[in-house]
Formats: structure tokens, sequence, C-alpha cells
């Protein structure tokens, strides 16, 4: 299979990658783990005169807690990594999870969580459940950087709000009040297909009573997307599998799916309904899982 | 930066150091170089296989610092300094490796061509995780697609070599098997 030429360039800062990417301009494409921009390469699909590696930053390749503000991933973590780490698992390992089902295990040990988002597919698998968990990113250029709910960043298929000349540094998990959180994709097999629909969900539960959910669905718009009438209209109810099947068949009517060869819009509606009501269940009863 | 050299027709190489079987290679590569071809093709390792050369099939897996990736995915310019195993680096002083043997034992193979990706992952994961269940093996070959018989055999086999339950086969030359 053909591989097209290009120049590759591995900067060794952040900075340094900044600079060039400005100097470079639209003729340059940022390489994390390879699964997305090679895979396009040698299809035709991505045509680049310049390679630029983000191998040599160390420093976007980690998982930490920073005190006050919650839990910073870098945007070249793997998604094994993401598995693995310990911090997560204890914490929210419904993201875990969540990368464990998205891919074979040699491709989990080359993807990264920046190249998941920056490719702004509507199945990807982790941007649900970050969203779900109010997750920010932060985006470095030449020009400075700037943060934004990872909700804003996306705006069409493979359409988001970066701009040429800019990388996606980390993603940040703010600390939070919620009690659960849980991803639930279906898949046409048990490991590494992708969504035909998937639902992250968090929820804030108080006595029985559903403070706070929030809803987002993968694979049924053309953007990942909140299920915000189903959110609101659980907003202070008591819980009752009534209530859950009703959120799941709101949830089912404001998603935007269409037919696709992994499924049809109204296979699709039909499993946002179901997931739904089982998401917010497994994350009311048994926490972030 | 791994060395640059420019020919004279101003294609640019780079100079990698890769350790494949623990033998260090100090290769020139061209940016676009994939690193089944330069396994196969510079170092003659021809047990990585080339199938859909697109992360599918896991045919081309080789162990990266002990990991194991789809080789297709990877620029060989981006292994520099890295650790790599080959199928050809599993069998050690002309004694096959349990899970080749137990493939051997429980006719895990039929035309081959995914055997070394698939013995790749499992001993990746027999190494992290010397007792696996059903489920993990499962889960840990599932990148890599066998299109001629199934993969029943083959979770039986690395299960048994996750055991020790290892039977010792005399191959002698010449035969089939």
């Amino acid at each position: 299979m053909n591989m097209p030429d290009f120049e590759y360039h591995a900067p060794e800062t952040l900075q340094e990658a900044c600079a060039l990417l400005a100097e470079l301009g639209r003729n340059a494409t940022v390489l994390a783990g390879g699964t997305d921009v090679l895979h396009k390469m040698k299809t035709g699909k991505l045509a680049s005169g310049h390679l630029v590696s983000l191998k040599r930053l160390g420093e976007l390749r980690n998982i930490r807690s920073k005190s006050g503000h919650g839990i910073v991933i870098g945007a070249l973590t793997r998604h094994n990594e993401i598995y693995n780490s310990p911090l997560l698992q204890e914490l929210f390992l419904s993201l875990p999870m969540a990368a464990h089902t998205m891919a074979s295990n040699q491709i989990c040990n080359l993807g990264t969580l920046g190249g998941n988002i920056v490719n702004g597919v509507p199945s990807a698998d982790l941007p649900p459940i970050l969203i779900a968990l109010k997750a920010c990113i932060r985006l470095v250029s030449a020009q400075g950087e700037r943060s934004m709910a990872l909700e804003d960043f996306f705006c069409g298929a493979a359409q988001t709000r970066i701009v040429p000349g800019e990388i996606l540094a980390d993603t940040t998990i703010p600390e939070q009040s919620t009690t659960g959180s849980t991803y639930i994709k279906f898949g046409l097999r048990r490991s590494g297909a992708l969504a035909v629909a998937g639902v992250a969900v968090s929820v804030t539960v108080d006595k029985n009573i559903l403070r706070e959910a929030r809803i987002v669905l993968a694979s049924s718009a053309p953007t990942v997307m909140r299920a915000r009438n189903a959110e609101g209209f659980l907003r202070g109810k008591k819980i009752s599998g009534k209530l859950l099947a009703e959120a799941g068949a709101m949830a089912a009517a404001e998603s935007r799916p269409r037919d696709s060869i992994r499924g049809s819009a109204e296979y699709r509606r039909n499993l946002v309904e179901v997931l739904t009501k089982r998401a917010l269940r497994k994350a009311i009863d048994k926490g972030h899982i | 930066m791994s060395q640059v050299i420019t020919d004279k027709n101003g294609v640019k190489r780079y100079l990698i150091t890769i350790n494949v079987n623990g033998d260090s290679h100090s290769l020139l590569v061209k940016g676009n170089a994939i690193l089944t071809n330069v396994l196969r093709d510079d170092l003659n390792l021809t047990g990585t296989k080339k199938g859909c050369e697109l992360g599918d099939c896991g045919s081309c897996t080789v162990l990266l610092d002990g990991k194991p990736v789809d080789s297709c995915m990877v620029l060989a310019v981006e292994a520099d300094g890295r650790e790599i195993t080959t199928i050809e680096g599993v069998a050690a002083n002309g004694q096959l490796d349990d899970i080749q043997q137990s493939m051997l034992n429980h006719a895990a193979v039929q035309c081959g061509y995914c055997t070394p990706g698939m013995v790749l992952s499992a001993k990746a994961l027999l190494t992290r995780n010397p007792h696996p269940s059903e489920r993990e093996v499962r889960e840990a070959i599932a990148g890599n697609l066998c299109r001629c018989t199934g993969y029943v055999h083959i979770v039986e086999a690395v299960l048994a070599a996750s055991r020790g339950e290892i039977t010792p086969v005399d191959l002698k030359e010449g035969d089939s098997r």
C-alpha cells in the first residue's frame, strides 16, 4: 500500500512544535499515535507536505491530579494508558472502561486521547464520557493558548473548532459532585467495533432524587451531542423505572441519527432509547463504572 | 531528532537505531517508511506478515517495547530507539516458545498467516498476566483476525500454555505438519 511522501519533523518541545506549525501553515499535519493520520494517508484521504510528530513531547503524555482543578490527561496519553491508570480506575472507572472497548489491543497501544478528540468523528468513544464528566480542553499555538468545554469543540461530522497551528495539549476532568457515570456502546462485535450508537451519562443523586443528569450521545447525530431535553426532564425528580424509561424516549426523540452501513436511523434511535435507560440505571446504582 | 541525510535529489533519510530481537540495527529510512516494510525488506524478517496494512487485521503485529502494536501503523522513524520483538525473536536457542509449541499441540495453525501476530499478542498477554481467563485470552487476540478456522483451538492453545501443559513434539526434517 502506497504511503505518500512528506517531510517529517519531530520537535523537542511544545513551543518548538507550535512555532513549526505556524511556519508551515495549512501544509502541515500533526502526528500523534498515527492510527488515523497514517490510515488517511494510505487511503488517499489526506495529503500533507509535512508531518509534525509530537512523539518527543513527553510533557503531553501523562495523567496527573492537579489539586483544586481535577485530573489532567495529556493529549498524547494512549488508550491503554487510560485503561491502566490506577488514578482514573479509582475515580472515574467509566473512562478507562470506555478506552478499553474502543479498539483492538494493538490500536489501544498506539492511539491517543488527543487523536480521538481532534478527529471529531461522531462515533468516537472517549468524547461522550468526557463531556458527561464536564471535561475542558486546552489548545496551544504560537499565539498563546485557549481553553474550552469539550462539548463546545465539535461543530460537524469530522469538524472541530481547532484551527491550523493549534495543538490539543490536554484534557481536564474537573473535581465534581457527580455520584456516578458510565458509557455504554453497542457495536456489531464485542471487541474493537465502532459504536452503532453509544450513550454516556453522569448523574448526581441525593436521597433518591436525581439532582442532575448529563446524557451524551455518540453516533446519533453529526456530532457527539447532549440530550438536553431528557436532562432537563430528569432534574429534581424522584428516581423510578418509569422515569428513566421516559428519559430514554426523550433522548431518542432529540437524537438526529442517520442511516449508514452499520445501522439505520430508526435502529439507532431505538438503541439510544434503550442504552440511555440502561446507562442511567447503571450510573445511579453502581457509581462510576 | 535522528540524524538526517539528504541525497543529491533532495530526498531525506533518517538514521534510526532499533533493537530487534535483541540485536541493534542502525538503518537509513525515508520519512514515509512503514515499520512493517523495514522489518521485512531491510532486515529480511519476513515472519511479520502484511495483511490489510490499515490496522485492522493484526497480521503485522510486533511487540514495541513489549506491547503489541500493528506495525503497519507505525512510521519506522518513530520507532527510533525502541525495542522490537518479531516472531523470529520468540523461540530461544532453537526451542519453540511454550505458546508456539502449544499451538502445534492443539492444531491451532492452518494457513499460518495470522499465526505470528497471534503468537506475539498471546506472548504479551502471558508476560503481563501468566494465568489469564478465557475471556482475557479472547480479548488479547481480538485484534488478530483468522480467516481459516476460527479461534477455539487458538484460545485452547494459549490457555494450555498458561497452565504449562506442553507436549514437546519431535518434528522431523521434511515433516509436512
